[in-house]
């Protein structure tokens, strides 16, 4: 089972080392952590994907929120919300698979980010399920490199308060 | 008013109420020691060694109820702290440490004594700081303070570079409500429905214990959790840190719970039905097992830190605010209740422990340390504010000085550091100036952080030692007995000649080695108008009983023998 959370944090130095330092000390599992900047130039956004067969993801919430420059965490597992996650797939091609792994790119509605003669790059944002038989389907082809940013998510709809103090 | 960061340094502290600071100079924190001198309202104490210094403040803090102030140089004076700032940091004392840092055009090029102290320290300060900007540093150290003494209180540490101490800015010092911290929630609401959950659970127990720890003491709510026992007649078991949050002589005080706690408080907490976790978090030393902890009990746990709920002990309600708040909302729907039943077959189990007790058993020529903690107890009619170190004599002293007062015992609890009594009596000293201050210590520990002797002397504070000395590595070799078959490797420990030792510092020191003696040196000491130490040299083998072994079941304790097995196990 998979917990996704999303934490707003003060974008100030050192504050991914605090999140990261917690994890670490903690002993909590995460499976992906994004960071990157919001509509806010004073807040940063982490989307954190907390591996809950092994971590209490309530235990990394309230952690996360213990820290001063954590300004609120919500927890996106039970809710409506857009899920993404993108990956950056070199594969092997030739003129034998070249035609099988664009039909597979346009099934998946990939782009093609780089064509060379023997390989290409192939580019997919998706909700994760999806990335991950893309990932599945492009193996046999033989995957020479891979790269996923890991999940970012946003709820649907207008937000309601993500935390309110007391309330576990 | 054009100030320089140094002059902002210690017009803030000023602000923040700070009358003493314990600390040690150093290369990047000389310009705010330079500044020292336009500041006679603040009383610098040099110690001997940053831990020292560390320990110091927080014995000031749990001492006053106020912040403490430690300040070191840059590198070494700052790793010095680590130590004392993680002690801090498992006990919830507030202090402030500040520490000079490199000219941030230096930083990150391996400077003379430079170190990451804002890296190094992250996991142990509740928060810290690098001031790379001037403009930036009353706000940050008023927010210090803020987050040191707010919430659950903890350590803060401010690393400032020499190049920002020597630059020069306007100085406003920020009003409190300027404050803001958006992602900073001391304050809490406590929601209904846990209220009224926990009230139908205390008013129906049969067999309920109160657990009352450190927090009862750091919300002040001593009257509260008075209130709330005597009402419903309910028994109060205390964590370490929690002694003298309920008056030791109080018909429904337990005392210690836990590994070394008596018999009968472990099983009335084995037995109970219904436990009421005051502002306490379980600990390993406290629960033993937690899959056989009090496995017939529900579980209602009050506590400010809502990381703290259903970490070790999964409990049925959790309730997270300020201890005093929270109990005064309770107090009115908790029905008095006569819980005559149970009380009495506690007293029962409490007779066995009587009967068991080694007051009451004859020490022969030999000095056995509990009779000193006794005695000491005796002389000082429980009165006075005891430091301890860490160790044996640690847990003799919550065993056998029972505490009445709140705040009268200062030891380290959750990170058990040796050689924290020396230094924290100090600083307690300079928190209590007229109350009479103890700093119980081993052999092993007060060698840790001797090097304080001088501080004392220096300041010429009124702390009185007793050294229990057995010559040993004491709690280790009681470890070493019980489940290393007796191999007591680097646990002997040959020691100076503390008296002599005391008296190069030129500080009164006597020796005890027969019963008779202690109480006339206690006296004796308690005259000097100084620091005074006593060498307490007592039995070497002695034992901490009842001890339940770390992750055994809390009923499955080694119990204290009685009388006569006594001089089985020593014949």
């Amino acid at each position: 089972m998979k917990h996704v959370l999303v934490a707003r944090v003060e974008n100030k130095p050192g504050v991914l080392n605090r999140v990261a330092s917690l994890f670490r000390r903690r002993n909590f599992n995460i499976i992906s952590l994004t960071v990157g900047e919001t509509e806010d130039p004073a807040v940063s956004r982490m989307t954190i994907v907390v591996d809950a067969s092994k971590t209490d993801a309530s235990m990394v919430q309230r952690n996360l929120l213990k820290l001063i420059n954590v300004i609120d965490v919500e927890d996106l597992t039970h809710r409506p919300a857009v899920r993404r996650d993108l990956v950056l797939v070199k594969v092997q091609s030739d003129s034998e698979t070249h035609a099988d792994l664009l039909r597979l790119a346009e099934a998946f509605q990939a782009k093609v980010a780089d064509i060379s003669p023997d390989s290409m790059v192939l580019e997919l944002t998706g909700e994760e399920d999806e990335v991950q038989s893309f990932i599945e389907g492009l193996r046999p082809y033989g995957i020479l490199e891979m790269m996923r940013t890991g999940l970012v998510a946003m709820a649907r709809g207008s937000s309601e308060p993500a935390y309110q103090p007391g309330v576990l | 008013m054009q100030l320089t960061g140094a002059e902002i340094i210690w017009e803030c502290l000023i602000r923040e109420g700070v009358e003493v600071v314990f600390g040690y100079p150093g290369g990047a924190i000389l310009p705010t020691y330079d500044a020292l001198s336009k500041y006679p309202q603040v009383h610098h104490v040099l110690v001997r060694h940053e831990q020292g210094a560390t320990h110091a403040a927080d014995g000031y803090a749990r001492a006053s109820g106020k912040v403490g102030v430690a300040m070191a140089t840059s590198g070494p004076g700052a790793t010095n702290m680590v130590t004392g700032l993680a002690t801090a940091m498992m006990d919830s004392v507030p202090i402030v440490c500040i520490t000079g840092q490199v000219p941030t055009s230096a930083i990150g090029t391996d400077a003379f004594q430079e170190t990451d102290v804002t890296g190094v320290t992250l996991p142990i300060t509740k928060h810290n700081y690098l001031v790379t900007d001037v403009r930036d540093l009353a706000y940050i150290i008023r927010e210090a303070f803020h987050i040191a003494r707010s919430g659950r209180p903890g350590p803060v540490l401010i690393d400032i570079p020499k190049n920002v101490q020597n630059a020069t800015t306007e100085f406003v010092f920020p009003d409190e409500n300027q404050i803001r911290l958006p992602g900073y929630r001391p304050e809490t609401v406590i929601p209904p429905e846990q209220f009224e959950q926990a009230i139908k659970l205390i008013n129906a127990a049969e067999r309920p214990v109160i657990l009352a720890g450190h927090g009862v003491l750091m919300s002040n709510a001593m009257r509260e959790l008075r209130e709330f026992a005597e009402k419903a007649q309910i028994p109060v078991a205390q964590t370490l840190l929690g002694l003298g949050n309920f008056p030791a002589s109080h018909p429904l005080c337990l005392g210690m719970m836990g590994m070394h706690g008596e018999a009968y408080v472990n099983q009335a907490i084995q037995e109970a039905d219904l436990l009421l976790a005051f502002g306490m978090r379980f600990d390993d030393r406290v629960t033993g097992n937690v899959k056989t902890y009090a496995p017939k009990a529900r579980k209602i746990h009050i506590e400010i830190d809502p990381t703290e709920l259903n970490k070790n002990v999964k409990v049925d309600v959790g309730i997270i605010g300020d201890l005093r708040e929270v109990l005064q909302h309770l107090l009115p729907h908790v029905e008095p209740r006569d819980r005559s039943a149970w009380l009495a077959r506690i007293d029962e189990w409490r007779e066995d422990t009587r009967r068991r007790d080694i007051l009451n058993a004859d020490s022969g020529d030999a000095l056995w340390a509990v009779h000193v903690i006794h005695d000491l107890w005796k002389a000082t009619q429980g009165q006075a504010t005891v430091v301890t170190d860490v160790g044996q004599h640690q847990m003799w002293e919550a065993q056998y000085y029972h505490h009445e007062r709140p705040f009268s015992l200062i030891t380290s609890g959750g990170l058990g550091t040796m050689g924290f009594a020396l230094p924290a009596a100090i600083g307690a000293s300079f928190a209590r100036p007229d109350e009479e201050i103890w700093a119980v210590v081993g052999d092993g520990g007060f060698q840790m952080t001797m090097c304080e002797l001088a501080t004392a002397v220096q300041e010429n504070r009124r702390v009185r030692i007793a050294i229990i000395n057995n010559g040993y590595l004491g709690m280790v070799r009681q470890w070493q007995e019980i489940f290393y078959g007796r191999r007591y490797n680097a646990t002997p420990l040959v020691n100076p000649d503390f008296v002599k030792l005391a008296e190069a510092f030129g500080i009164p020191a006597f020796r005890v080695d027969r019963r008779e003696g202690v109480l006339p040196a206690i006296e004796a000491a308690r005259a000097v108008d100084g620091p005074a130490l006593i060498d307490f040299v007592v039995e070497r083998e002695e034992m901490v009983y009842p001890m339940v072994p770390s992750g055994a079941d809390l009923h499955d304790m080694i119990r204290r023998p009685l009388a006569d097995e006594r001089m089985e196990v020593h014949s």
